[in-house]
């Protein structure tokens, strides 16, 4: 088993025929995720990649039966292109687009809660992928392994760190999912914490967190009374100064809350194993697990 | 994106929301024609537009009884540098001045509007206990902060905002002004695609009037494709050179004090980046996000960025390829190099994509740039580099 996506997966690529999303969707190809065509509104009817475009979600869903989308259009239509997905009944939308406005994002989630059957990934993030059986992101394929660990983060690069280590040290990886770095997204790490621990082929969990906001003291919340595998945690932005935007709209520390000390204090205190060396996340696993 | 309180209270004025008249003085000369425009028979409050708090307690906001005291006030402001506790050591140039109709005031609030992060709506929080420090506030007395979610349809909304009326001991004529200001800056903080809207405080005249005396404004940065006028009035005099330099060119940079430069793809490495520095005992001199996409320019410019520092005694590269390839990296780092004049020690990771190829590409540069495999060991050897 693994969580969200699978073999079984039938995936759609939401401006397919962009030039990120031609290269990305290739390497997803090749990695022998089950992609089965692509929306690009205006070129219905083309074949790119050798699958099908359609102009739009309902008919590449009646065409291909495709429960899954990954969403590579730019920020200022990627609020229509989730609403699109969501309203003609896809189960997991995965937006990788960045610099999505926040107050679209508001919008995005009341339809989300009208639309119950469809879980959204990101936005602003790498996406997902279970070794060995479907990648659906951006990540780089060859660090994976399959595995035992799920892993579950806010940060792009900082989960191919964690990748890489988790496969260094022999473990490999269940399901990994980049939740995004945007203030306000789809899947939160408690949703991801839910399903790793209900997950039979995830032993352990790494949760890799950053400044700004409560998700992570809210997941420690969540850890301390529901999670009964091994957690090893890892926040960023311990030396990031007060008021300053990070990079992600996210992580940034105001009015003095959602400091990396914070965190790693909510954490400790839930019984979570924090590293505060990013380097050390796959030797303290392999520490734990013995 | 950061406005002027002037600024701001302009769009208030646009949304009726009820601020005080204002003069701008942005030289000596203007003096005259700022006073004429306001009502000046009781004298004006000057205030320094810069964009921080904390203005007050420098001496940045002063009430003037006559036209000497404002010509005083401009001289000793206008084209300086204003300091206060949210500002860095260098602080920020005056070069505007507002002077603002005189409010009677009976007591002080607090209001702001926000992203809520936890509840993925736009809430509104009210305090009686205006004009301080709001997040004090919240440490010592969260009972006083009141909080209204913009979550519900009209009618529900409506009862919500008796039901804090009442919290707020306010008076019906009162109430009926609080509503419109509820409304009218929920409003403006969705068509404007705002990040935060702050008055603090919020008054109650003498005469009972509701009044906003102070107007702040964040604007969302990943909404200013469609807010043209907004994006008008940034004033890059109020931020940082470099950081304003680097979103030229699409890149994410933030100042630090320390002496190692980064540079990094990916915001979570890039903090993760200086984590590790500062845990081998080193202090990082910036964040710098490459992004996801970058080029062998940008690369570049991200070299010359961390470069116009002068405490950079030694650069780390750190760059983890998902989409960036490491080989392009490589590229734009060997081609920087022998663009511009870079006598500090370079200590380069690469791993991910193409990263094989960025190593070979590095090493056959005949540069004095020092390649690590992890990011460890790269630390470890800029620290002991810049030492």
């Amino acid at each position: 088993m693994s969580i969200l996506i699978d073999n079984k997966t039938k995936a759609i690529f939401q401006g397919f025929t962009g030039s990120q999303a031609t290269m990305h969707a290739a390497q997803c190809i090749a990695y022998g995720t089950n992609i089965v065509g692509g929306v690009t509104p205006g070129k219905g009817g083309q074949q790119h990649l050798n699958l099908p475009v359609f102009d739009n979600v309902k008919e590449a869903i009646d065409e291909t039966g495709a429960n899954t989308s990954v969403i590579f259009v730019p920020a200022r239509f990627s609020k229509a292109a989730i609403v699109e997905a969501a309203e003609n009944g896809i189960k997991l939308i995965i937006c990788i687009t960045e610099g999505v406005p926040v107050l679209d994002m508001i919008e995005v989630i009341d339809v989300l809660n009208n639309n119950r059957g469809s879980r959204l990934i990101g936005p602003n993030c790498p996406g997902v992928i279970t070794p060995g059986e479907a990648k659906l992101g951006i990540m780089p394929a060859s660090i994976h392994k399959k595995g035992s660990v799920g892993i579950v983060s806010r940060s792009g690069t900082l989960t191919y760190e964690a990748v890489n280590q988790t496969s260094e040290v022999g473990l490999g990886q269940s399901t990994c999912v980049g939740i995004g770095g945007d203030p306000i997204n789809g899947t939160s790490f408690i949703d991801c914490l839910k399903m790793f621990q209900e997950d039979s082929q995830t032993e352990s969990i790494v949760m890799v967190g950053e400044i700004g906001g409560t998700a992570e003291e809210e997941a420690a919340e969540y850890i301390k009374d529901n999670i009964t595998k091994p957690v090893v945690s890892y926040i960023a932005g311990v030396t990031a100064p007060k008021g300053k935007r990070m990079g992600h709209a996210g992580a940034i520390i105001s009015g003095g809350k959602g400091t990396a000390q914070d965190k790693f204090k909510a954490l400790e205190s839930a019984g979570v194993s924090v590293v505060t060396d990013l380097n050390l996340i796959g030797s303290k696993l392999v520490e734990l697990l013995k | 994106m950061n406005l002027h309180e002037f600024q701001a209270k302009e769009l208030f004025e646009s949304y009726d929301l009820p601020v005080s008249k204002r003069g701008l003085i942005r030289k000596l000369s203007d003096v005259d024609s700022a006073i004429a425009s306001i009502d000046f028979s009781n004298g004006c409050v000057a205030k320094v537009q810069a964009h921080t708090g904390g203005r007050g307690k420098v001496g940045g906001v002063k009430l003037c009884k006559n036209k000497e005291e404002i010509e005083n006030f401009v001289n000793s402001w206008l084209g300086k540098k204003i300091i206060t506790n949210q500002t860095d050591e260098a602080g920020l140039p005056v070069n505007i001045i507002s002077i603002d109709e005189l409010t009677d005031i009976d007591s002080e609030l607090y209001m702001s509007l926000i992203v809520d992060r936890a509840d993925k709506c736009v809430s509104m929080i009210v305090s009686k206990a205006g004009g301080m420090n709001i997040e004090e506030v919240a440490e010592t007395n969260p009972e006083k902060i009141l909080k209204l979610k913009f979550k519900h349809n009209v009618q529900v909304l409506e009862q919500y905002i008796n039901e804090l009326s009442s919290k707020l001991d306010f008076n019906t004529n009162q109430t009926e002004q609080f509503k419109k200001i509820v409304k009218n800056t929920h409003k403006l903080f969705v068509e404007k695609d705002l990040s935060l809207l702050e008055i603090n405080p919020l008054v109650i005249t003498s005469s009972g009037d509701l009044h906003c005396l102070d107007a702040k404004i964040n604007v969302d940065e990943n909404a200013l494709y469609r807010q043209e006028e907004i994006s008008g009035q940034r004033d890059p005099s109020q931020e940082d050179q470099r950081e304003y330099e680097a979103k030229q060119h699409d890149l994410s940079y933030v100042s630090l004090d320390g002496n190692i430069g980064c540079m990094v793809n990916g915001a979570g490495l890039a903090m993760g980046t200086m984590d590790t520095i500062k845990l081998y005992d080193g202090e990082p001199a910036n964040f710098l996000d490459v992004g996801g996409t970058a080029t062998k320019e940008r690369v570049g410019e991200a070299f010359k960025l961390i470069l116009s520092d002068k405490n950079v005694k030694g650069i780390l590269v750190n760059i983890f390829g998902g989409i960036v390839r490491c080989d392009l990296i490589a590229e734009g780092i060997i081609g920087a190099i022998n663009d511009i004049d870079v006598n500090v020690p370079i200590v380069v990771r690469l791993q991910g994509n193409m990263s094989d190829e960025g190593k070979i590409l590095l090493n056959n540069s005949g540069l004095n740039v020092i390649g690590e495999d992890s990011l460890m060991k790269a630390s470890q050897k800029i620290v002991e580099l810049v030492k």
